[in-house]
């Protein structure tokens, strides 16, 4: 079965638009899997995403059970992680928190990634004052730090996921317009470009159809390297209180409340932290995979 | 004479600098005009206007007696396509023939997909089983009768060809200027053919003419030409290196 | 012999496949000789020039019966040894000047550093070396070429200036891998007559490296044809028009040409058998 859908991928004389499509995503497939670090993220990656969905089922407790009489327990059996401040058991945390940080991070990804890709490829395209609209815009967001400006926003609205999540998002895509019109610009005067043009097809069909298929993998190994840092934006806004809100389990949250007694009960604070240390660097691997086997330029 | 493009006073700028400076000529239906020149000369920024990739031109140019403006309808293309120099940056690297083919025929929202591309992969002599593929996965020669294909499936009257075969081998060469040499039979087509090599414009045109430095110095016919009665030196330097190179037992020049 | 070459092979593996680009080439060539390698692309012509100087990418396989270079074995130097022979015994232009100099350096600063790397004098004494070396490339203006980068200067004058930087450690071979071919004809022909003085004067050896044969026949004592890796002939530049090999026929043939109207070009037919290994 799997090596008949090998050879169907693999087939150079493809006999349909579904038989081509497949080879070329099983090819990026196989480049992938060649290259062990990218591969060591992916499963850190997918293993965590599973853990996360899969929390109701997995964690031994309720994250928000209380029980004061075991605060800031030492990992045991009955609590492989530890307790907290509340007594609440840190295993079923880190997995619920899972869900929220991931969830955030997520959330930002799909809405930034095409926002940039638009404005980058409309604004790379059309040239002249279009362009200069679109990237004072983004320049004037490009100016602000990333970590300020989110904490300005979720002042204004009101502390929680779906702020964190608009204020990460309004911060994150200036780079993404950047990249993508970078890329539009070099594809904008290519012949093939011109051929199209010469179909009659509109600019806006262009634009869609052909430009910005191109900018999405240097997008796609951007938003992988960028994952770490949105995770640690979204963990830094939790720290500080303006992300999750309490009693929702949220890493950085975690990390913010354990603060006070990190030199006595460290390990309330270490396993937080090391979830974001380990999916940040999946991320970093999965990107660096990624950028060799998608990037045109690199081969 | 049953003119199919008239080209007057054709004036092209890059900013400050004029690259074509009044350029003049008229091709007939179903002939076969060449632009030769050497690199800077022009010759393909007077193509690209032609085509409307260009919008910094002035002066009159004219399809079937009808003055075509900076901008282009999509009708426009249906009776004027353009094959690239380069079969290697002509064709979409993300994608495959059949999507390259059928773009046309999905923008003119045009039926029987399907057919259409089938004959036009016929019709420049490939075999369907190239359809599928990605164009990184063909030879140089082959991407260019796609790149032919491409622009015959908008059942065009007038081609453009710039340079179409400098990318190639000689042997890929010959089999592609055959090719446009049997389509031009067949299908009726008027072609317009910038390039470098004198020998290759006199092989398929009956008419030409020869840039230096944004001008047009001289129009003659082939007949004329190989007759040895080119008047402007330019074009006589250009003729006497074609021939002192391209045979072997000759002096060296 | 200068450059004595039996059975070079030059071999890319990966993914388990072995790939043979280049399969028992045969090359020699004495002092004052001019020979032409000619090919289409993926004829190997270019592998073949660059296995001489040892420039290929580490994944490549060279093996050779013999591969010498004025009776130096070229297969047993170490890297550090090719260095000082490469640009230094050996010059090698490339075909793009744009590509082969360096653009944020002056013409001027690059031949004095190339004159340097191989004679010992001062800074002085290398930028006049620079200037009478631009002068024997026929540049008009050496003075003003001498301080202008390489964008301010059109393709001939960059690779005038190219040819003018390999001939500073005074060569022994020339080795021009498709030197002409980004240039304009007329330019092209200037050129390729300068290489030919050049090597008649400073009794070098020349390999020019093109998928032009006319073009080459002229410049070349004998000419290599190449097909897909396999040497299809070797024969004297003045008896091309007898070649036998339909290979080099076929080549021949299929220009179009000014001075013999045809309705169609005759087409190259290609023959399997030409690829076996069978000696020359």
């Amino acid at each position: 079965m799997l090596s008949d859908f090998r050879t169907w991928a693999l087939d150079d004389n493809a006999n349909s638009r579904r038989q081509a499509a497949w080879g070329r995503r099983y090819r990026v497939w196989l480049a992938l899997k060649g290259n062990p670090l990218a591969m060591i993220g992916l499963v850190i990656i997918v293993a965590c995403v599973a853990l996360a969905v899969l929390a109701p089922v997995l964690a031994p407790y309720d994250p928000a059970m209380q029980e004061l009489g075991n605060r800031l327990a030492k990992p045991s059996v009955a609590h492989p992680l530890g307790t907290d401040e509340l007594g609440r058991d840190i295993l079923s945390r880190l997995l619920y928190g899972g869900r929220v940080t991931l969830g955030m991070v997520i959330a930002v990804v799909v809405l930034v990634a095409p926002l940039g890709l638009a404005v980058g490829a409309v604004a790379g395209y059309f040239g002249g004052w279009v362009d200069t609209c679109l990237m004072r815009v983004t320049d004037v967001f490009l100016a602000f730090p990333r970590l300020i400006l989110a904490l300005a926003f979720v002042a204004a609205l009101s502390p929680g996921v779906q702020s964190a999540i608009l204020a990460i998002a309004l911060t994150a895509w200036p780079p993404y317009a950047r990249i993508a019109r970078a890329e539009t610009l070099t594809i904008r005067g290519t012949d093939f470009i011109e051929a199209v043009h010469m179909t009659g097809a509109s600019s806006w069909r262009i634009v869609a159809r052909h430009v910005a298929p191109l900018c999405v993998p240097s997008l796609i190994v951007r938003v992988t390297l960028d994952m770490s840092s949105i995770i640690i934006t979204a963990a830094s806004l939790g720290f500080l209180g303006m992300g999750a809100q309490p009693p929702s389990p949220e890493w950085g949250a975690m990390i913010a409340t354990a603060k006070r007694f990190i030199l006595d009960q460290y390990w309330v604070a270490l396993s937080p932290c090391i979830a974001i240390l380990m999916i940040s660097l999946a991320f970093n691997f999965l990107g660096d995979g990624l950028r060799d086997v998608l990037d045109p330029k690199q081969s | 004479m049953n003119t199919m493009i008239d080209v007057a006073g054709l004036r092209i700028a890059f900013g400050a600098s004029e690259v074509v400076k009044g350029v003049d000529f008229n091709v007939a239906r179903g002939a076969c005009f060449g632009i030769v020149g050497e690199s800077g000369s022009g010759k393909s920024t007077v193509l690209r206007a032609l085509a409307g990739l260009n919008r910094d031109w002035s002066g009159r140019i004219a399809f079937e007696g009808t003055p075509v403006g900076l901008k282009r309808s999509g009708a426009f293309y249906t009776k004027v396509q353009m094959v690239f120099q380069d079969p290697f940056g002509s064709l979409h690297p993300a994608q495959t023939i059949d999507r390259i083919l059928s773009e046309f025929l999905l923008v003119n929202r045009t039926g029987d997909i399907d057919g259409r591309v089938n004959r036009a992969l016929a019709e420049v002599a490939l075999p369907p089983s190239v359809r599928f593929r990605f164009p990184h996965q063909l030879s140089g020669g082959q991407r260019q009768r796609v790149a032919i294909a491409r622009a015959l499936i908008a059942e065009p009257e007038v081609l453009l060809l710039d340079e179409p075969t400098s990318a190639l081998d000689v042997s890929v060469q010959a089999e592609v200027l055959n090719l446009l040499a049997d389509l031009r039979r067949r299908l009726g087509l008027t072609y317009v053919m910038v390039s470098h090599n004198l020998a290759v414009i006199a092989h398929l045109c009956e008419h030409m003419g020869v840039m230096q430095h944004g001008e047009m110095v001289e129009q003659l016919s082939t007949r004329t030409l190989r007759e040895g009665g080119a008047t402007h030196p330019h074009t006589r330097d250009l003729a006497a290196l074609s021939l002192s190179l391209e045979t072997v037992d000759a002096p060296a020049v | 012999m200068l450059v004595d070459i039996q059975d070079l092979r030059i071999a890319f593996e990966g993914n388990g496949k072995r790939f043979e680009a280049v399969r028992g080439v045969n090359l020699s060539l004495a002092p004052r000789e001019k020979l032409g390698i000619v090919g289409e692309s993926g004829s190997g012509k270019s592998l073949t020039a660059r296995a001489m100087m040892k420039l290929l990418p580490p994944q490549a396989i060279i093996s050779a019966t013999r591969m010498q270079f004025d009776g130096v074995d070229l297969l047993t130097r170490s890297e550090r040894q090719m260095r000082r022979i490469r640009g230094g015994r050996m010059g090698f232009v490339l075909q793009d000047p744009k590509y082969s100099l360096n653009p944020v350096k002056t013409i001027g600063t690059q031949i004095a550093e190339s004159w340097r790397a191989h004679n010992t004098g001062s800074r002085k004494m290398a930028r006049e070396a620079a200037l009478d070396l631009l002068e024997q490339v026929m540049i008009r203006n050496p003075a003003k070429v001498l301080d202008a980068y390489p964008h301010e200067v059109s393709g001939g004058m960059g690779q005038r200036a190219m040819i003018a930087m390999m001939l500073a450690p005074d060569p022994d071979l020339l080795i021009a891998d498709e030197p002409t071919s980004a240039l304009d004809a007329s330019v092209q022909a200037e050129i390729l007559r300068l290489i030919d003085a050049l090597v008649e004067r400073r009794n070098m050896g020349l390999i020019l490296i093109s998928h032009d044969l006319p073009l080459v026949s002229h410049f070349c004592d004998r000419v290599s044809v190449m097909y897909m890796g396999r040497q299809m002939e070797e024969i004297a530049a003045a008896d091309l028009a007898q070649a036998r090999h339909p290979y080099t026929r076929g080549l021949l043939n299929c220009m179009p040409a000014l001075n013999q109207p045809r309705e169609t070009l005759p087409v190259l037919a290609r023959d399997a058998a030409w690829l076996e290994e069978t000696p020359l």
